[in-house]
């Protein structure tokens, strides 16, 4: 896939906002939580799910970096 | 349920990043083509995503919960049976003469197969039906945080639709799509947390059969009888109703659906639009409908009572204040928000398409330059969210907001699908035999429901009737069309050349590699689904 014609290649916007979710969601459960957990489930949702959100944002980024290298 | 600062961090930065995809693409908005129909550049998997999220607006996501909820497993036959089955059909069999014939619009491919009167028909009532959907939807989300949040409808109403017109004025079909493809993205990510930690509580797949009543976790065992099931269908309702003629009225003819594969680069990856929709298509239902299940299994029924009433809409809700906390929640809410607008936004771009190309461009005026049809469209996008908002004060006190939709799409593609039918498939089908096939159709399902609110014709539900509506609308346009085209002159063979099957050169994907062909995809996909469907019988 490119950008070709259309402008904006869509892994970018979906990349990034995935990526700032992750990371502010990562960084709350982390620090500002205050030790906040789930309901019957004994992890910090907010930082695990955030990092799983981060992961996700960083490889779409990766994969729309390598395609307009490509181009 | 309170947001903390967290939460509005997370709506604020969606809201951003959906402005900021809208301003980058408005340099590539040069001409008519490229805002209506993305230039035809758009690759398959960002058209299937789009395909499929066009349809994931959060009244799906919150009616389905609902329904799974109020009725269990039966809501699966909403995509095993109602979606999957068209989607395979619309790729293969439709899709070389929507994406063939060089058609903008759906109302377009009627003209070219029939005359302008059955285009009018369609392209009018699609306008009217488009821009209502729209406004039920602002209403709806609406009421929701209202109720959820206690934020002023008022307010929710008027900001949602104007972040909704900036974007689509800005950047048109591609922005429209773009956008669905990351609310997509977001439900996943907003929901899938919730359906395992619900279904977790209930106690896994066992503990759900142990705390629902009987008949809550089949698909087909029940449909015997319209009384041995919480839905009061019988399995011919449900075949002929929904797998058939609901099913393939919405997918093989709506043009908000159609809209996203005919914005594909070429013809295979139209093709492919629906049938790699239909892969994450197959797996909704467990990420909304089982946890709908686990609501109504592990919640104290109490709390679904809205007004005194039992609200099943709440599901989705209730089950959000229950499991997620400060920030996961700004997750869950900007994913239904995302939904909301994505789905407005959906219609918005179908209507300013269908208005432009099918009703001013036609009618009203013919032969103008490209900028013209294009400043047109833009205006058009501004009226259609004006209209929408109209509508939203309108749309009112429905219990279940998805028999509300089924109700209309009961009305305008129920017949439709027979008109497709007759009209790609067999010559002889006439202009005439087309155009008041349709009208009788339509005609049939508006007495059917005449005679249902005034309580000449019952059923067990309201669903029971929608489907039963469905199937006489569609019968009667079939006959209607069959007949009157045998008593009419049909069009001369070389006019219909590209839009008739026998009189189309299909098109061939043996230089292909085996995988990468429309037919390979949808075998696999057909396989998935009676093996879903099977398993959960």
């Amino acid at each position: 896939m490119s950008a070709d014609g259309i402008g904006l290649d869509v892994r970018w916007p979906i990349g990034l906002l995935f990526s700032a979710m992750g990371a502010a969601l990562a960084i709350f459960g982390a620090f500002f939580a205050n030790g906040q957990k789930v309901w019957r489930i004994w992890i910090d949702l907010d930082l695990w799910w955030g990092l799983v959100t981060l992961i996700f944002g960083l490889a779409m980024i990766w994969a729309a970096s390598r395609a307009s290298h490509h181009e | 349920m309170h947001l903390s600062w967290i939460d509005y961090v997370m709506i604020a930065v969606y809201c951003a990043f959906v402005l900021g995809v809208g301003f980058k693409l408005k340099k590539s908005m040069r001409t008519s083509l490229d805002f209506f129909l993305s230039g035809r550049k758009i690759p398959a998997w960002i058209t299937g995503l789009a395909f499929i999220s066009a349809n994931l607006g959060a009244l799906e996501v919150m009616g389905m919960a609902a329904s799974g909820a109020e009725y269990g497993m039966l809501t699966c036959h909403f995509y095993w049976l109602g979606a999957i089955p068209a989607m395979i059909f619309v790729g293969l069999a439709m899709m070389p003469f929507y994406y063939g014939s060089r058609a903008r619009s759906v109302p377009e491919y009627l003209r070219l197969r029939f005359d302008e009167k059955t285009r009018a028909l369609n392209a009018i009532t699609f306008a009217v039906m488009t821009v209502l959907a729209s406004g039920i939807n602002l209403y709806a989300m609406a009421l929701l945080f209202k109720l959820m949040l206690g934020w002023s409808i008022h307010a929710t109403i008027l900001l949602s639709a104007l972040v909704v017109l900036v974007y689509t004025f800005l950047g048109g079909l591609t922005s429209s799509i773009y956008n669905e493809v990351l609310q997509f993205f977001l439900i996943v990510f907003g929901i899938f947390p919730l359906a395992v930690m619900s279904v977790a509580e209930a106690g896994g797949w066992h503990g759900l059969a142990a705390r629902l009543p009987a008949g809550f976790m089949h698909t087909w065992s029940n449909l015997g009888h319209a009384s041995a099931n919480p839905m009061g269908v019988d399995w011919f309702q449900m075949v002929a109703g929904l797998g058939f003629v609901l099913s393939f009225g919405y997918w093989c003819t709506d043009f908000l659906v159609v809209q996203r594969a005919l914005a594909a680069q070429d013809m295979n990856a139209a093709q492919r639009t629906p049938l790699i929709a239909a892969v994450p298509k197959m797996f909704i239902p467990f990420l909304v409908i089982i946890p709908g299940m686990a609501a109504w299994a592990v919640l104290p029924h109490a709390s679904f009572l809205v007004q005194g009433k039992v609200d099943y809409n709440m599901a989705l809700p209730l089950l959000l204040a229950r499991y997620y906390p400060a920030g996961m929640l700004g997750v869950g809410i900007t994913a239904l928000l995302a939904s909301f607008m994505s789905g407005m936004a959906g219609n918005v771009t179908a209507f300013n398409t269908v208005w432009t190309y099918d009703i001013y461009y036609s009618y009203i005026k013919p032969g103008a330059n490209d900028e013209h049809y294009l400043m047109m469209g833009k205006i058009a996008t501004v009226a259609g969210v004006v209209i929408s908002i109209a509508a939203a004060y309108v749309a009112l006190q429905f219990a279940n907001i998805m028999d509300y939709l089924q109700l209309i799409f009961s009305f305008v593609n129920a017949p439709l699908f027979a008109t497709f039918l007759l009209g790609m498939f067999w010559k002889r089908t006439t202009a005439n035999g087309a155009f008041w096939g349709l009208v009788g159709g339509t005609t049939a399902a508006a007495l059917h429901y005449f005679a249902t609110v005034h309580g000449w014709l019952t059923y067990r539900s309201q669903m029971a009737g929608n489907f039963d509506r469905a199937i006489d609308a569609w019968t009667v346009c079939f006959v209607l069309t069959l007949l009157i085209s045998l008593f009419t002159r049909p069009r001369e063979e070389s006019e219909l050349h590209g839009l008739v099957y026998s009189l189309t050169q299909k098109p061939s994907y043996r230089h292909l590699g085996f995988l990468r062909r429309p037919a390979t995809l949808a075998i696999a996909v057909g396989i998935l689904t009676i093996v879903l469907n099977v398993v959960f019988r």
